[in-house]
């Protein structure tokens, strides 16, 4: 029994079938990548995940809780966090505020008035997210605007912001989507060591074949809205239904 | 000091300066002179500067902040005076109640009208408002004072008559509001040479509920609250992926901002005691937009200044008339003089506003964070001017 259980999903747009009958189980303290050609549904399942989308069949079960019909926030307070393909952060707002407000969150829930309380008197949290700036490799960045950094250091931040909230489960969205070859590999590295140091289990989504097979244990192959096969990185790779829906043709190492 | 940093402490201190020195501040003229006009320290205008002032820094406190554009908070603000004259009708004269009632009867009206329109963001949000504030402008105006149920009496506006049941009013008090004995239109006039001073209670009792709600609102806008909304403006996306709910948080600031405004109306029922439907007209709800931006929208003083700066235009500008103008050009000839004011009379008088409307428009286009923007760049011209010369005075560093 995973920590994430996706039985029976399917979504209809219109009359496309987005998603039919997806299965999916991401094992605790595991990475796991879903891959897919374009348009395999790979972010409409991701979508239904975080509560964005709602599934019309199905059932998304989050640590034998069930997901569906929470809000976006209801679902992150359970233990979801969730990196965007474009960097999703608050680019008015400095590094450190930036890092400050999941830690916020964490601590406070999902809405506190703390209206009155002085900035001065949260030590917990500024050190936490000093702390995590540190891990980040960002605290020599802390008073910068947060739109004013390079798109590999906004991807950083956000994984940070993700991991200050101590989530069970971290979903990526394409995490290295429009990157330079040495960001990606600086973020291929941050996430494994991610992987290894923390107590976390992480589901990505990604196009790049690098990536995939060097960060992840499980690969789920999502193709036309249904899943082909699961395995692990080295079956994956020579599976021939894989390599004719997906595969074919791209050029594999 | 008072859980400020340093910066913030000075602003607060100037501002409290300001506003308890205004009466000498804005008298710079000699009454008898004939720039006496431009004078704008009599209570009446200081007041309104206030009220305007507290209605502003609310209103950012929304706007500000979270981003969202409300044009109907005049509604908040003429709840607040209905509140208020009810209070002088049924109780006392009294102005402690009366802006306490108001408080929080503009309080329970924002959350209901937030509740609602803060279901939509952007433009959406700035029509519901916008629509909430017209209904309650009709609502006032002519539904709530028909004759079995009179709560606004309608046209004529809400005032208190002599029959009303004031159970609290003693035998020997004027009727007039007051703060515990302390009338609001009294007004001690200083003469000081050629120059003359009021210092009015109504006055100073506004200037100090200023500089707590200025206070205040330091004290939200530093707050890890304060951090949130300007979150939600940035990215709300981000906001509720990261485990916060928007929605609560800027219902919040809604009603923080409609309290304010019903501060604002209860304080202006307590200098005038009437209320009339035109405080809730979506005009209204536009002026405290206008003083907002033209300040500086999601600074702390720019509301203020912006507030300041309309009122005086309003009520300054608008008393200039040709016959001031041909005096003060009288030392031209005839034939160019007329010209001239020929030229500038669309501009003073009943055109104030298109005075207004101009500067309003240099304003947004050449400063766009408004007032407050406008001066940052001058201290900064003046600063680096004084390094320049500070450096060509010294010599020349080796290198």
């Amino acid at each position: 029994m995973g920590i994430l259980e996706v039985k029976d999903v399917g979504k209809r747009f219109g009359g496309l079938q987005a998603l039919g009958d997806v299965n999916l189980s991401v094992a605790e303290n595991s990475v796991h990548a879903i891959i897919g050609p374009n348009g395999a549904g790979k972010s409409t399942l991701l979508n239904c995940l975080v509560g964005k989308l709602i599934p019309d069949t199905g059932s998304v079960m989050f640590d034998g809780q069930s997901v569906l019909g929470r809000s976006p926030h209801e679902i992150n307070q359970m233990g979801i966090s969730r990196v965007f393909q474009t960097p999703e952060i608050f680019g008015d707002l400095s590094v450190m505020e930036n890092m400050m407000i999941p830690c916020f969150a964490s601590r406070d829930g999902s809405f506190r008035l703390h209206a009155l309380e002085n900035m001065m008197n949260e030590k917990d949290i500024v050190e936490k997210a000093e702390a995590m700036l540190e891990d980040m490799n960002m605290i020599d960045k802390r008073h910068m605007h947060a739109d004013s950094m390079s798109r590999g250091d906004k991807r950083r931040m956000e994984i940070g912001m993700c991991l200050a909230q101590e989530p069970r489960l971290l979903l990526l969205d394409e995490p290295t989507a429009g990157m330079a070859r040495a960001d990606t590999n600086n973020t291929i590295d941050l996430l494994k060591q991610i992987s290894d140091e923390r107590d976390i289990t992480i589901a990505i989504i990604e196009h790049d074949m690098h990536v995939v097979f060097s960060l992840a244990q499980r690969i789920t192959v999502l193709a036309q809205g249904t899943p082909l096969v699961e395995d692990t990185p080295e079956n994956i790779k020579g599976h021939p239904k894989v390599r004719e829906a997906y595969l074919g043709e791209t050029q594999v190492a | 000091m008072l859980g400020l940093n340093k910066n913030d402490l000075t602003l607060l201190a100037i501002v409290a300066v300001l506003t308890l020195f205004a009466p000498f501040i804005l008298n710079p003229f000699p009454a008898d002179s004939a720039m006496a006009q431009f004078n704008a320290g009599y209570p009446d205008l200081m007041q309104r500067f206030i009220i305007f002032g507290i209605f502003a820094i609310g209103f950012n406190i929304l706007f500000g902040l979270t981003g969202y554009l409300s044009f109907g908070h005049a509604a908040f603000l003429g709840v607040g005076s209905y509140a208020a004259v009810w209070m002088f009708k049924l109780l006392s004269y009294n102005v402690v109640p009366a802006i306490g009632l108001a408080i929080i009867v503009a309080g329970l009206f924002s959350v209901l009208i937030g509740y609602v329109s803060l279901r939509r963001s952007g433009i959406y949000f700035s029509i519901l408002t916008l629509a909430f504030a017209q209904m309650s402008f009709a609502l006032a105006y002519s539904v709530l004072s028909n004759p079995k149920f009179n709560l606004t009496n309608g046209e004529t506006g809400l005032q208190v008559y002599k029959n009303d049941p004031q159970i609290f009013h003693g035998e020997n008090m004027q009727d007039f509001p007051h703060f515990f004995g302390i009338y609001m239109n009294s007004t001690h006039t200083m003469n000081f040479g050629a120059w003359s001073f009021d210092f009015n209670a109504g006055y100073y009792l506004c200037a100090i509920v200023m500089i707590l709600a200025f206070y205040l609102s330091i004290r939200i806008f530093r707050s890890p609250f304060g951090m949130m909304l300007r979150a939600i403006k940035s990215n709300q996306t981000r906001m509720s992926y990261t485990g916060l709910n928007p929605r609560p948080h800027t219902l919040a600031a809604f009603v923080i901002s409609g309290m304010y405004a019903g501060l604002a109306g209860g304080l202006m029922a307590a200098m005038d005691p009437l209320a009339g439907a035109e405080r809730m007209q979506w005009t209204a709800s536009g002026e405290v937009v206008l003083m907002t931006i033209l300040g500086g929208t999601g600074t702390l003083i720019g509301p203020v200044l912006g507030a300041g700066f309309i009122k005086y235009f309003e009520n300054i500008f608008s008393k200039i008339n040709d016959t001031i103008l041909h005096q003060w050009f009288a030392f031209l000839p005839d034939g160019i003089e007329d010209f001239v004011v020929f030229i500038i009379h669309p501009f003073i008088g009943k055109g104030w506003h298109l005075t207004l409307g101009i500067l309003f428009m240099l304003v947004v286009v050449f400063l766009p964070g408004g007032l407050v923007e406008g001066g940052q760049r001058l201290g900064k011209w003046i600063k680096s001017r004084g390094k320049s010369d500070d450096s060509s005075a010294t010599t020349e560093p080796a290198e």
